[in-house]
């Protein structure tokens, strides 16, 4: 059994009576075939009953096996199957169809002597070929990290020089004045996508749970689907003008609300998807043990599923806010800006980091430039301070 | 095959808790399971052995409805909990599954602590009282309270496999059901979880009656005092399944009166 021995082989030429559920008259008695699934196929021997887990059955090429010689202990897959299928190893038409070749090499002319070559160098062509995909994949990953590194460190350099107290309290400076902060623009992008996540978080994720839970296979559930991932590439200037032409138009104002409506749209897939994803996740003997001990399905989603999903359901609302946080053109014509703080009246344009650091980093005076780089390294830093948060809090609920 | 006499309860002064009239069971248009009678008698371990595929487990799964989650599945028949038909319509499975209990072949412990483990069938139930004592209680009726009384703020995936089995057992007793049942509990444990598991299942069934499903005819001597021998039948074309002999458990390993049982018990077949 030195060759492999495929499958089909055995399987073209098959003789009349392996269709049959049953073979008589040989010596293999009861195998079945149902629908390509073997079950509880049965070899009896003439002198006793054999499980079919170890046949002993002769190898095709080997005329005597009775016993079972080291050879014979291990057949090949596909002779497995040929047995356990009911087809009789001994039947002429089977023997025929085994492409069993004469053993090409012959054990007695190979004695090794002297200890085995084990030493690793590189001239192998697999060695060379393993380190240089090492090497080019290592260097590959630190590429990839230097736009982001490089980011970072010119943040931290020039933005870190206006870190001060007045930069969150002050009002953006006006062309040419000195000083003035983000103060207005930092509590407005915590207001608009704190709107944004009010809206398109609970929307994903109880969709989520009916994609996941109630109709995974439905028409209703794959057209979602689809549509959540057509959604999850839209340019963000179509969320704002979706949001521009629905509560933009209709309220008759640039506010904070339709900024959030702009960014709700764009978190939605990003939530949808990576929390039905989250949710699938959730072994289905949890669910089992749920049902088990008496729940109704709204107890086995809220009290089981989605506790265990929680963790991947968060990385997902994370990376959609830290995506909203950072859109600009969505809340051009949304939310607008402000040069003030906030007033009492929801319904007026809103400041936000984003569009803050647009406008000043096209500016020719200095201190809005340096301003837009504050700006840049907070809005950053702000982002990275959710997910910590949110890593944190999974790791604590975990703990429970 | 004489089934029809085997349906009478073989119940030596216990009284009848469940009580099994299956016709037939589908699966969409597959005939699982036929003509299977058994009456389950009170505080006792009943075992349901037979080969693979004869419908041991489904029939176990069709005392709590836990089959209706399949889809085509189809109950002919009857099964009486304590009188009262859990197949009528007006039944609410997730009521009948508060008086059942249930333990899977897998241990599977919710993903929270060891404490909300146990309680959380308290808690669904709503119940009001000294939570604590009832978890304290569960935990030692499963014998484990004494390996995690240290750390029942851990999670419960975070014990090893034979104690997340008596988790869960811990889990399925805290709220007291009449009946457990058992599907193959000890067949992904190491023999010494599996003694443990079994010498509980002789300390359960003074409070409860135990349905079992084991793979293990040893295990089935060894805890059950009535075993039912399920065999499925492949001369009506397809593969349904049937009960061919129900009794005492001396009685079935010792003497068994159906030449399918004889044979399954020498272990020529499996």
């Amino acid at each position: 059994m030195t060759q492999p021995v495929k499958p089909q082989d055995q399987n073209a030429p098959s003789p009349p009576e392996r269709t049959g559920g049953e073979v008589t008259g040989g010596e293999v008695t009861g195998g079945e075939v149902t629908g390509g699934e073997v079950t509880g196929a049965e070899v009896t021997g003439g002198s006793g009953k054999l499980p079919v887990s170890e046949p002993n059955s002769p190898a095709p090429s080997m005329t005597s096996g009775k016993a079972a010689t080291p050879q014979h202990r291990q057949p090949g897959l596909g002779q497995v199957i040929g047995v356990a299928g009911g087809l009789r190893p001994e039947a002429p038409p089977y023997v025929a169809a085994v492409p069993v070749q004469p053993t090409k090499f012959q054990p007695t002319e190979f004695q090794p002597t002297g200890p085995p070559d084990l030493e690793r160098r590189l001239r192998k062509p697999r060695t060379l070929f393993s380190a240089a995909m090492s090497v080019i994949a290592g260097i590959m990953s630190i590429m990839a990290m230097i736009p982001l590194a490089s980011v970072l460190v010119m943040l931290i350099w020039r933005g870190g020089q206006r870190l001060s107290l007045n930069l969150f309290t002050q009002l953006p400076p006006a062309a040419g004045m000195e000083d003035g902060g983000i103060g207005n623009a930092l509590v407005g992008t915590l207001l608009i996508v704190g709107i944004a996540a009010v809206i398109g978080v609970p929307f994903g994720i109880l969709a989520a749970i009916f994609l996941a839970e109630f109709g995974p296979q439905s028409k209703t559930a794959s057209s979602v689907r689809f549509v959540a991932k057509v959604l999850s590439g839209l340019p963000s200037v179509l969320a704002g003008l979706f949001a521009y032409a629905t509560v933009v138009i209709a309220t008759g104002r640039y506010s904070a609300p339709a900024g959030g409506v702009a960014l709700a749209i764009l978190m939605l897939p990003t939530v949808l998807l990576t929390a039905e994803q989250a949710i699938k996740m959730v072994p289905q003997r949890m669910r089992e043990a749920a049902i088990g001990m008496g729940c109704t399905q709204t107890e086995v989603v809220w009290l089981v599923v989605l506790p265990t999903a929680l963790p991947g359901i968060l990385t997902g609302v994370m990376l959609a806010v830290a995506r909203a946080a950072g859109e600009t053109a969505p809340l051009l014509f949304t939310a607008l800006f402000s040069d003030y703080w906030l007033t009492r009246n929801p319904l007026e344009p809103t400041a936000s980091l984003a569009v803050l650091i647009f406008d000043f980093s096209s500016s020719p005076f200095k201190n809005q430039i340096e301003i837009a780089w504050a700006a840049s390294l907070v809005l950053v830093f702000l982002v990275l301070l959710a997910n910590v948060a949110a890593q944190l809090w999974t790791a604590q609920s975990a703990k429970k | 095959m004489s089934t029809a006499q085997l349906t009478a309860p073989p119940t030596n002064g216990h009284d009848s808790i469940v009580e099994i009239h299956l016709r037939s069971l589908f699966y969409g248009t597959f005939k699982a399971v036929r003509d299977t009678n058994l009456t389950i008698p009170r505080n006792t371990v009943t075992a349901f052995i037979g080969p693979s595929g004869c419908g041991k487990s489904t029939v176990l799964r069709s005392i709590n409805r836990m089959n209706d989650l399949v889809r085509g599945f189809r109950f002919e028949g009857e099964i009486r909990f304590r009188g009262k038909d859990v197949y009528q319509a007006n039944v609410d499975p997730v009521a009948v599954r508060r008086h059942i209990g249930m333990v899977f072949q897998q241990p599977n412990p919710f993903a929270m602590s060891i404490y909300r483990n146990v309680a959380f069938g308290l808690r669904l139930n709503g119940y009001r009282g000294n939570m604590d004592e009832k978890v304290e209680q569960a935990l030692r009726g499963a014998a484990l309270w004494n390996e995690v009384k240290d750390q029942l703020k851990q999670s419960g995936l975070a014990l090893s496999g034979g104690q997340q089995q008596r988790l869960c057992i811990a889990r399925a007793i805290a709220t007291e059901p009449e009946v457990l049942l058992m599907d193959e509990p000890c067949s992904a444990l190491d023999p010494i979880a599996t003694l443990k598991i079994e010498e509980l299942m002789n300390e359960l069934k003074k409070k409860y009656t135990i349905a079992i499903v084991t793979h293990n005819l040893q295990q089935a001597k060894r805890v059950a005092d009535y075993t039912a021998f399920l065999y499925v039948d492949r001369s009506q074309g397809d593969r349904t399944g049937y009960l061919v002999e129900y009794g005492p458990t001396e009685e079935l390993f010792e003497n068994p009166r159906e030449k399918h049982t004889q044979d399954y018990i020498a272990g020529a077949f499996s």
